[in-house]
């Protein structure tokens, strides 16, 4: 059968997949006063609208930043401004100023949904379609089953149109950046991977693997010559994505200070509720949390952080392939959650980016983390009442992805690459 | 994904609980009122006793069907109180517990295991290409799929929710079992399919005429005419029997009882208007437009009062009896004389020439899809009842599979109005779209070396519907005339799609009198 047509079929059962989730409940649904990240996002798309730029990261009398404030960078107050915009044409009570908190109903539900789906579409999609058309190697059986078990990753899924977020563009952005970087298009690639770290300050995660993947091909191409100018070409490129998205805060030094205090909130502790990293699991034996202040406890996860992501790095530094760049991506963003500050349990979806990336190769490992993953954030799917698609999508990914990428077979020694470096 | 030589069936069970785990996936999406038929059936089983079975209206909606269906109720019932008792209460209309849901939805999966077993067999019926290694290429696994993934059978049942993969469980059960040459199974298998759902009386002559032609007259002439003198008494009686104690079994206690009269003036009411709310694509749709057509000319030219039209609205929300304004007005007496009318040539073809069980399923085919047109009080959903047999004709022979597309692409579109709710649009729109295009490029791929499959106007038909589908989903509802003319929609997709169903009802007669022409193969 035509590749074209395997594909659609793929991205169609994609979609219905996403849609059957989101039929069931998000978080916070019917819980009053504080709801959850649903009501959130839909309290944004109300400040976005109703007040003006400068109003939209500070405390006034209009926005009660304890109210679900704005935490997360530019691009996201962007995109709820637009879906707001929208929003109105539809039914004006949904983003009116103060009237509309904990504002729920059917109709509203289906336009939140379809935001998402939108956003789905538009970007994270694509990106994922193109990744595995062009970047997967075999067959192109191979690489419409890799399609297939990439989109029903359950993690993703379940967060974006269950417990309601929009990770999808995020990620998706990123995905870009690494599809940009495969091609060989650096420039379009970091300024991909730019508009993702002003999506979600949580990309940060992922930087580190694209800066010595790029720096370390400057250097290859000679850093008197052509490297220097790719350098500076990415630079540039850099400055002036994140300078037109921060357009409207950088008047004002306080501005631009206020939303960095606001994206990066020091003052919230090592850890919040349960999360599978280091932290939270060596609270349970040492009390970390009393026993060192909280500067110190800063220091510390700073520390472990580098320490940990420092090899791959470094190794990306003097060989800069796109092979290493995977690994180092998956390296980073797993270190990073299993070290760092404030990690909360959806983060793991940014390491289980990288590692899709990786199911083509590494089928049975990649099967595992993804399914183990999703796993660990069963008590908060349980918490927004996910048990059925859960359970469900769980099990069509580990069949599906088994069965298609033949993880099981795929098992000796040379396959799964534990052997020495290649 | 390595390619096995031998021939390995390890991508049906991938199928079947893909497919199944998607159904689970849609537990919690809208269903219509015949969810509360189902539990006020399973209430009625299990708290009454079998005497006030077809005497019980508490609700409004009373037990039709036959007694083996009342009987699986009951059976699923005893499971039923482990989710939750009160759902098994008579008085508890409109009873929707989240318990209840589960297992309801959960009971229509499980018993798709009786489809998916059918599926099986169906597919072991199918002849294989020599050498072909692909396994997405092999007719087997088109077929799978077609059936599987069905999407007309996918939204009936785990949206809308009705068990009718269980009943075309049965029914390819029993084809696949006629066409294995293994009658009397399949005999005893669409008699227990007819007393869990009479629906299928429709397609009863088929099986009469083909099983007393082909297998109580045990051999043909040379020239494949009926050889009187071969006649079996024994298989007759041995067909007989079978049909009777399984219809003892059904009705028996009811018989017993006296209730016979009730059951059936249960089972078949005629109250009911020639069109259901929504006109099933058939024959009466374009006779109603063309009615309401004819009385909005008179009008026009003065050759009617409209005060001497009928006031009854064909169109309404409910059921109701109404009568044409020009045309002379149909009663039950009129369709059934157009119905068999209608699936007598092909009766009577298998009767002259039976090409063995390939013949059969066309004459089952043209007998379903005849009743379609010219029924009364059809339901849409009834088009699946030629649709789901003719997928196993479409991956044999090339000019089948042009029909199947045709009447498939049209049935299962004809089916959107049922899902009317917008949070369902995306799954509707995404699943019909992922079955078309499959089911076209697949059945494309497998006839290649034969030519096209589909002729320019059936193209120019088919692009139709897209638009159709674009001005009754999308435009319709933001256009002004929403208020005035709420069923505009209705009617069009309606009419639209009875174009492509007759269509595809000639072109299968058509198909069927030219092999008739051919001369006789060795079946």
């Amino acid at each position: 059968m035509q590749t074209w047509s395997l594909v659609s079929i793929c991205v169609l059962l994609g979609v219905v997949v996403r849609w059957g989730v989101s039929l069931n409940y998000y978080s916070g649904a019917g819980k009053p006063p504080m709801f959850g990240d649903y009501e959130a996002q839909r309290h944004w798309q109300e400040v976005t609208y109703n007040l003006p730029v400068q109003e939209w990261y500070f405390n006034t009398t209009d926005n009660d930043l304890n109210y679900w404030g704005l935490d997360y960078p530019p691009l996201t107050a962007y995109h709820s401004w637009i879906c707001a915009y929208i929003a109105k044409m539809i039914n004006p009570e949904w983003v009116e100023l103060h009237k509309s908190r904990g504002y729920e109903s059917p109709a509203h539900k289906l336009f939140m949904r379809a935001t998402v789906l939108v956003a789905d579409l538009l970007i994270y999609i694509p990106a994922v379609v193109l990744y595995c058309l062009y970047l997967t190697d075999g067959s192109s059986k191979k690489k419409v089953s890799t399609l297939l078990c990439f989109l029903l990753y359950p993690g993703l899924i379940l967060i974006d149109y269950g417990h309601f977020q929009y990770n999808g563009v995020s990620l998706g952005f990123a995905l870009w950046g690494v599809l940009a970087l495969g091609l060989g298009w650096d420039v379009l690639g970091s300024m991909a991977f730019s508009l993702a770290l002003n999506y979600k300050q949580m990309e940060l995660y992922h930087a580190l693997p694209f800066f010595f993947y790029l720096l370390g091909k400057c250097v290859k191409l000679g850093l008197m010559g052509r490297g220097l100018f790719l350098l500076a070409r990415i630079a540039v490129t850099v400055l002036v994505t994140f300078a037109l998205c921060w357009l409207p805060f950088l008047s004002d030094p306080s501005q631009t200070m206020q939303v960095v205090r606001r994206i990066f909130p020091v003052a919230r502790g090592l850890f919040e509720d349960k999360v599978a990293n280091t932290w939270c699991s060596l609270n349970t034996l040492i009390k970390i949390r009393s026993i060192l202040s909280s500067e110190s406890q800063l220091y510390l996860s700073f520390a472990c952080t580098l320490l940990a992501i420092l090899p791959s790095c470094i190794r990306l530094l003097t060989k800069p392939t796109f092979w290493q760049f995977k690994l180092a991506l998956a390296n980073s963003s797993l270190a990073f959650f299993l070290f760092s500050y404030q990690v909360h349990e959806k983060s793991i979806l940014l390491a289980a980016l990288p590692v899709c990336l990786l199911l083509n190769n590494l089928p049975l490992m990649a099967v595992w983390f993804l399914q183990a993953s999703t796993f660990s954030m069963l008590p908060l799917f349980l918490k927004d009442g996910l048990l059925v698609p859960y359970v469900v999508t769980s099990l069509a990914f580990l069949f599906f992805s088994i069965y298609l990428l033949s993880a099981l077979e795929r098992c000796s020694e040379e396959e799964l690459r534990l052997g020495s470096l290649p | 994904m390595a390619a096995p030589v031998a021939e390995s069936w390890s991508w049906f069970p991938v199928l079947a609980l893909g497919v199944s785990l998607l159904k689970c996936l849609f537990i919690s999406s809208y269903h219509s009122t015949d969810f509360e038929v189902h539990r006020n059936w399973l209430a009625i089983t299990h708290s009454l006793p079998v005497s006030r079975w077809y005497y019980e209206n508490t609700s409004e909606w009373t037990l039709d069907y036959p007694p083996l269906f009342a009987w699986f109720e009951f059976g699923l019932s005893h499971v039923a109180q482990h989710f939750d008792r009160n759902m098994l209460v008579v008085e508890n209309l409109n009873y929707a517990s989240p318990s209840t849901v589960l297992f309801q939805r959960l009971s229509v999966v499980f018993t798709d295991l009786v489809f998916i077993f059918a599926t099986r067999e169906c597919c072991r019926c199918v002849q294989e290409q020599k050498g072909s290694r692909d396994v997405l290429n092999r007719p087997s696994f088109v077929l799978a799929v077609l059936l599987l993934w069905n999407f007309g059978l996918f939204i009936v049942d785990h949206i809308h929710f009705q068990y009718n993969g269980f009943l075309f469980g049965f029914l390819l059960l029993s084809v696949a079992k006629h066409l294995q040459a293994r009658h009397l199974q399949g005999a005893l298998l669409f008699s227990i399919l007819l007393n869990l759902k009479h629906i299928y009386l429709y397609v009863a002559p088929a099986y009469g005429i083909y099983l007393l032609r082909s297998y109580c007259f045990t051999q043909d002439n040379k020239d494949g005419s009926v050889r009187w003198r071969s006649f079996s008494p024994l298989r007759l009686l041995a067909l007989g029997s079978i049909v009777v104690s399984v219809c003892a079994l059904s009705f028996g206690p009811f018989i017993v009882m006296g209730q016979l009269p009730q059951v059936l003036s249960r089972l078949f009411p005629f109250k009911r208007g020639l069109c259901h709310a929504y006109w099933a694509p058939n024959i009466w749709a374009l006779y109603n437009v063309l009615d309401k057509g004819l009385a909005l000319l008179g009008v026009r030219l003065k050759l009617l009062e409209e005060a001497e039209l009928p006031r009854a609205s064909m169109t309404g929300g409910l059921v109701q009896e109404f009568q044409h304004s020009v045309l002379p007005s149909v009663s039950p007496s009129v369709t059934l004389v157009c119905t068999l009318l209608s699936i007598l040539p092909a009766v009577a073809s298998v009767w002259r020439r039976p090409r063995g069980a390939l013949g059969f399923l066309r004459c089952l085919l043209l007998c379903a899809l005849g009743s379609f047109m010219f029924g009364w009080h059809v339901h849409e959903k009834a088009v699946l009842i030629a649709v789901l047999p003719l997928s196993i004709l479409a991956v044999e022979s090339r000019e089948d599979a042009g029909i199947f597309l045709v009447l498939t692409t049209t049935g299962h579109y004809s089916l959107f109005p049922l899902l009317f709710t917008p949070a369902e649009l995306p799954i509707k729109v995404s699943l019909m779209l992922m079955f078309t295009v499959y089911s076209f490029t697949a059945l494309r791929k497998l006839h290649s070396s034969q030519g096209p499959l589909l002729r320019p106007l059936e193209i120019i038909y088919l692009l139709g519907l897209v638009a159709v589908g674009i001005a009754c989903e999308v435009v319709f509802p933001l256009s002004p005339w929403q208020q005035r003319l709420p069923f505009l929609p209705l009617l069009a997709t309606s009419v639209y799609c009875s174009v492509g169903v007759c269509y595809s009802f000639l072109r299968l007669y058509v198909s069927l009198l030219r092999r008739d022409e051919e001369k006789p193969k060795q079946t």
